[in-house]
């Protein structure tokens, strides 16, 4: 039963809302080094983006026949960061899982920074940015229209409306937070916290909306974030590519995104907990049963990364079984193997309860699952491009300071707001801690 | 500031003693109460005997309207200039499905969120008295009434377990 007893918050509603809003304007040393790091990491991607802009995208380290690389490989990774987010803001949120509340805020604001750093890819990979607008079905003077038939312009839409709905998400879950913090503070921070809380006072009415509108938004997020990564996973599956062209890639990549998501969520709430000393809301509980996604999740890569293998030996088709055979012992043998070691068995350390319950192990677990997790799309993408059909254009991609550079500072991007973001809103959702703690009764006195 | 309306407020900090008040009230015929919390409770939401909120009729119509233009704008366009690609007909709906699979869950949040904001601000609360307690650990239930009634709303709040109340001035 010490599993059901922790998973209610101990605190008092009073305590709950003092809690997060002292982690709100603090500028504590540990959160200032964070955030310069940041900061710092950004820089470098924006000045190598005004590079690219100026001289092109020759810059990079592309080499035909890998005419898709570091950029596209970096977009994958980021989308599928942002799942996470939404499986544990709005699916477990319809399964009533009550260890979420803890955590959700945190993560959902991890999704929309991922997928806004996840936008900028295509963008950057296209070569003529300033013509990213082509994308978009608009009227214009030739009377064309985008190719629905393209995987690429689902992509277009899903990753669209992934990012607007989650945002969406965040915000409305936010504005009941917002105005219990426009309560607690004052002078100017009091004025933009009123603004931002848009008259929000939590009365029956709001409330009786509020709460049904959430509960659709919820609804309506999970097809959603299913459809996305499996939407990308299609840029992929639909090409005749060996190693691309196959059936379990949606399953497959959603798994995977999911996996990547909840190593990123470690490697971001470990270290803000401390900082902003919330080790009493998001305790071990939360983050063992994080791990316990983890290992679903990674079983199942596990499984598709076997499957994979079995259906390229099955298929007796030569390049499906060469793709797959120099994935593992070609000139890229160490990317195959630091997606199989990092994914299908680092994932399986979390059978372990003593690893689980161990925050450090947690910690540096996740980054290889981020390590990890990057490689497998620069493996999947790079490899199997790099070696088609026809052995005579085969050729091997040499990655450049252009490509580091971006990829650098997309990490720089991504933390930057959500540093901000964490000091600036909740990072724990106040109003959805308040609802698991039953309120005081005078029937039977004391707290439950 | 907006001018107050008239009434009276008082602050629960047991949600049983609030949940005696608003039965009360309403069994006296105040049943324009509202009702502030910090988060939702399903006692304070059975004492109000609210019904379901109609904003599940918004999501519905953003559902169907972002289907239905999914399938017409990708078939549209497609017709509007015939482009024969992987020979593939020009309105196909399988790949097109993907389109308007997508504006469905768009349309539907957007308009769920629009639903969620025109039936909140369609009872406005910025006239009536709020205390910033309410967002924290108290409950407070505001009585719209005239004047002569305060004492008999007071009296109520205070036998409920109300631990202050107070009235516009």
């Amino acid at each position: 039963m010490t599993a059901i007893a922790q998973d209610r918050p101990t605190q008092t509603h009073a305590e709950v809302t003092r809690d997060v809003v002292a982690t709100l304007g603090t500028h504590g040393r540990g959160y200032t080094i964070m955030l310069g790091g940041a900061v710092a990491l950004f820089l470098v991607g924006l000045i190598t983006f005004v590079l690219l802009l100026k001289d092109g995208l020759g810059l990079a380290g592309y080499n035909s026949p890998v005419m898709w690389s570091v950029y596209i490989t970096t977009f994958v990774f980021w989308v599928g960061i942002g799942h996470a987010g939404t499986l544990i803001s709005a699916i477990l949120f319809l399964f009533r899982s009550p260890w979420r509340t803890a955590v959700y805020r945190a993560t959902e604001a991890m999704t929309v920074f991922a997928v806004m750093t996840a936008g900028l890819f295509p963008i950057i990979h296209i070569g003529r940015q300033w013509l990213f607008y082509w994308l978009l079905p608009y009227p214009n003077q030739r009377y064309l229209w985008v190719n629905f038939k393209s995987p690429l312009l689902w992509d277009v839409f899903a990753i669209g409306t992934y990012l607007t709905v989650s945002t969406t998400f965040l915000v409305v879950g936010l504005v009941p937070d917002i105005a219990a913090v426009r309560d607690h503070v004052s002078g100017w921070r009091k004025k933009i916290y009123s603004i931002c809380s848009i008259g929000w006072t939590g009365s029956d009415n709001q409330w009786r909306h509020y709460s049904r509108g959430y509960l659709y938004l919820a609804a309506l997020a999970t097809p959603l974030v299913l459809s996305v990564h499996s939407v990308v996973s299609w840029d992929f599956a639909m090409a005749l590519v060996p190693g691309w062209h196959g059936t379990i890639f949606a399953p497959y990549f959603v798994a995977g995104a999911i996996y990547s998501g909840v190593g990123m969520v470690f490697t971001l709430l470990i270290p803000l907990r401390k900082v902003l000393h919330l080790e009493h809301m998001i305790t071990v509980y939360h983050l063992e049963n994080l791990a316990k996604l983890t290992l679903f999740t990674g079983s199942i890569l596990f499984y598709a990364y076997a499957i994979e293998y079995f259906v390229a030996w099955y298929s007796g088709v030569p390049a499906e079984q060469t793709t797959f055979y120099l994935r593992a012992f070609g000139p890229m043998w160490w990317a195959g193997w630091t997606m199989i070691i990092c994914n299908a068995f680092v994932s399986q350390l979390f059978w372990f309860k003593k690893i689980r319950t161990n925050i450090t192990a947690l910690f540096i677990l996740s980054i290889f699952i981020n390590i990890g997790m990057w490689f497998e799309r620069f493996v999947i993408i790079v490899g199997s491009l790099g070696n088609d059909h026809i052995p005579f254009a085969w050729g091997q991609l040499n990655p450049n300071w252009a490509d580091w550079g971006i990829l650098a500072g997309s990490f720089g991007w991504f933390l930057m707001y959500f540093l901000l973001f964490a000091r600036t809103f909740p990072i724990v959702a106040i109003q959805e801690i308040k609802e698991m703690i039953p309120m005081p009764r005078k029937r039977t006195g004391g707290h439950r | 500031m907006a001018k107050q309306i008239p009434g009276v407020l008082g602050s629960f900090v047991h949600v049983d003693a609030a949940t005696d008040a608003i039965k009360t009230l309403r069994t006296q015929g105040h049943t324009d109460l509202t009702v502030y919390n910090a988060a939702p409770n399903h006692e304070i939401e059975e004492a109000l005997e609210q019904k379901v909120s109609p904003v599940r009729l918004f999501t519905l119509a953003g559902g169907l309207i972002g289907c239905a233009a999914g399938f017409a704008m990708t078939i549209w366009m497609s017709l509007d200039w015939p482009t024969m690609v992987g020979g593939k007909p020009f309105g196909a709906i399988p790949p097109y499905t993907v389109l308007a699979f997508e504006l469905t869950i768009l349309f539907g949040a957007m308009f769920t969120v629009a639903g969620m904001l025109i039936l909140s601000f369609l009872k406005p609360t910025n006239k009536l008295m709020y205390d910033e307690k309410f967002s924290d650990d108290q409950i407070g239930i505001f009585v719209p009434c005239s004047s002569d009634r305060y004492s008999a709303v007071e009296e109520v709040m205070m036998q409920a377990g109300s631990v202050e109340v107070r009235h516009a001035s």
